[in-house]
């Protein structure tokens, strides 16, 4: 019998979850008996078959660095002497997917150790190989975790997530990351519990545990009496979200009856069909990082508009404001950040990134224009410091919609407007005054007010308490925006905690950008404000 | 048992035999019948040229010396036509010209 470990971590999304441990390292390998020598063999050439139609299918469209990275993967796996080790073992009583496993953990071992970075860089795509095989082998197009899994590692990235299955519930509970991580918003988005931070004192062959991401505590291994208090602390806190969720489908207003604009953030469309049109007053902000991936594959133009239209049909007419790419700082994109930077939150990204590469920013612009005759599209730009950058912004943005409109293509020039992240920007919103909107980003506004960063695992306690300085800021811009008619929303965390929003609505904040999770809960809040 | 023709080239390349180069020279080595392998060392191991795992294994840097055997029918042809792919820096026209 093991023994009940309690570790402290940092609450990162809150919820209750008691289920099965899947550890995130070896999260692709479904150890199974294996079956006939030939049919397994036959099974995992079949396994890599797929898997190099898979990837042909990801180059089409793909030129240069994409697709060279592509083209060695497909080389790798057509050649019959990276499955031999495989098939050997499987001859030998190994089924298909553990042989590949320790086939591909041998070739991964070698190149990780290289001194040199070019070959050792490769290991990255020798696990993508690896993982896309095993895939392949368990039948699942996108994800192998197990439904309603508490996902344990040492960090989890963005896309792992949003190829994971919530719907059957589930956690997360990582050694290292941050609350204010991306894949932490994804969770609070989508109502899976996270807590971070947890250390290195996971206990082995923990088959059970109870995620509680309200306190920020992970209980490895639990008694039957805790498991049996949780659950009925979940159901009372079940019962207070229904009694929020008879507010979702309201429109939000405080107290005394003055409206308030709530709409949602997404960071893919896949999330859309989780939320419901009529419970939102539209998306205040798409994170279309989602579209670029790590960036091994820019995605083209047509792509794009095909996402943007689907999100505006979704909408239908309600506004959507999409932000142009907001890669760099925590969010580095293979070849287009650069990682040498020793100082990457404060180097080429967001506008600025964009700015230096017309060729990619132009795909975006155009996608965009194209796909604003589809709904109330807005465009917003992020880190923006300098007047000079949204100027640019609007010319690179016109003559887009030129080149479009002088070849016949339908398009229409949406309104253009900015983040307030930059504490420049936050100062002196009057160097704005061209910008069609203003919309507060307080995660970023708050790490570089306090200069504390929200990827620090030991930052994360101050980044929970709103900062005097960040409030004044926030009134500093909408007073001014007040004054000017530029219309103003905060679409940073803040905006989906119950707590900050007597804060914000003091500050005279009449519009809100929360995740799809809060949405009841933020409209409940507000009714007692 | 015919022997084996020996040959050996230096990789100019900036980045040495990473994966696009390594790609490259397997497809040209796979025009040609005879065996041809690579090794780091002259006392080997040698690995098969037409294969991307093996090659990619030998992680040759820029710099590095490559060495080259061949076996077969066209061994003389597929030695000069590897050498002289290494030796120009990996030049796209030359795979291409020769592959097709």
């Amino acid at each position: 019998m093991q023994q009940a470990v309690e570790i402290r971590g940092k609450a990162a999304s809150e919820g209750i979850f008691t289920g099965p441990v899947v550890a995130l390292g070896d999260i692709s390998l479904v150890h199974r008996l294996a079956g006939d020598p030939d049919i397994e063999t036959a099974e995992l050439a079949k396994a890599i078959k797929t898997a190099i139609h898979s990837i042909r299918a990801l180059q089409n469209g793909n030129e240069g660095e994409a697709a060279d990275i592509l083209e060695f993967q497909i080389a790798m796996l057509e050649d019959p002497k990276l499955r031999d080790q495989a098939i050997f073992d499987i001859a030998r009583g190994a089924s298909a997917p553990t042989a590949w496993w320790v086939a591909l953990e041998h070739e991964i071992t070698g190149y990780a150790n290289s001194a040199e970075e070019v070959f050792s860089a490769r290991a990255a795509d020798l696990r993508d190989i690896r993982d896309r095989v095993l895939r392949a082998l368990s039948g699942e197009a996108t994800t192998i975790f197990q439904q309603g899994s508490i996902l344990v590692g040492d960090d989890l990235p963005p896309s792992l997530f949003l190829e994971t299955d919530w719907s059957k519930g589930g956690a997360i509970a990582l050694r290292n990351g941050s609350a204010s991580s991306h894949v932490a918003m994804l969770a609070r988005s989508r109502g899976v519990p996270m807590v971070t931070g947890l250390g290195q004192d996971w206990p082995e062959n923990c088959a059970l545990a109870i995620v509680d991401g309200t306190a920020g505590l992970v209980f490895a291994a639990p008694p039957a009496e805790l498991i049996a208090a949780y659950e009925v602390r979940k159901a009372a806190e079940t019962e207070n979200r229904d009694a929020d969720d008879a507010f979702l489908l309201r429109p939000a207003k405080l107290r005394d009856g003055r409206p308030i604009d709530v709409r949602v953030n997404i960071a893919s469309v896949e999330e859309l069909q989780y939320i419901d049109p009529a419970s939102c007053d539209g998306i205040g902000l798409v994170r279309s990082e989602f579209l670029f991936g790590d960036g091994a594959a820019l995605p083209s133009e047509d792509e794009q508009y095909t996402a943007y239209r689907n999100i505006l049909q979704w909408a239908k007419g309600k506004p959507v404001t999409i932000r142009t790419l907001d890669a760099g700082g925590d969010k580095p994109l293979r070849g287009l950040t650069t990682e040498e930077s020793n100082n990457r939150f404060l180097g080429l990204r967001g506008i600025r990134l964009t700015l230096s590469r017309p060729d990619v920013f132009c795909v975006q612009l155009r996608a965009l224009a194209r796909a604003a005759i589809e709904g109330n599209l807005k465009i917003m730009l992020p880190m923006v410091g300098q007047p000079a950058e949204l100027e640019q912004a609007a010319q690179l943005l016109d003559q887009c919609v030129g080149q479009l409109q002088r070849s016949g293509t339908p398009c229409a020039k949406p309104p253009l407007g900015i983040m307030i992240e930059v504490p420049a920007a936050a100062i002196c919103p009057e160097l704005f005054a061209d910008a069609a909107f203003f919309s507060i980003g307080t995660n970023d506004l708050t790490q570089f007010v306090t200069a504390a960063s929200r990827e620090d695992v030991s930052n994360s306690h101050p980044l929970d308490a709103v900062h005097p300085a960040v409030i004044r800021l926030i009134k500093n811009v909408a007073a001014f925006g007040r004054e000017n008619e530029i219309p103003l929303s905060v679409c940073g965390d803040m905006a989906s905690k119950a707590q900050h929003l007597p804060l914000l609505v003091e500050a005279g904040i009449t519009s809100l950008s929360v995740s799809p999770a809060a949405l009841s809960r933020v409209k409940a809040a507000l009714s007692h404000i | 048992m015919k022997e084996w023709l020996m040959g050996s080239v230096v990789i100019n390349h900036d980045v040495g035999l990473h994966a696009r180069p390594s790609v490259k020279l397997t497809k040209l080595a796979k025009g040609f019948s005879s065996a041809i392998e690579i090794a780091g060392t002259r006392a080997g191991p040698w690995f098969d040229a037409k294969s991307i795992v093996k090659v990619m294994a030998i992680k040759a840097g820029q710099g590095a010396t490559l060495h080259l055997r061949a076996k077969g029918p066209d061994a003389g042809a597929a030695l000069t036509a590897l050498s002289d792919f290494v030796s120009c820096e990996f030049d796209e026209d030359i795979t291409d010209a020769t592959s097709s």
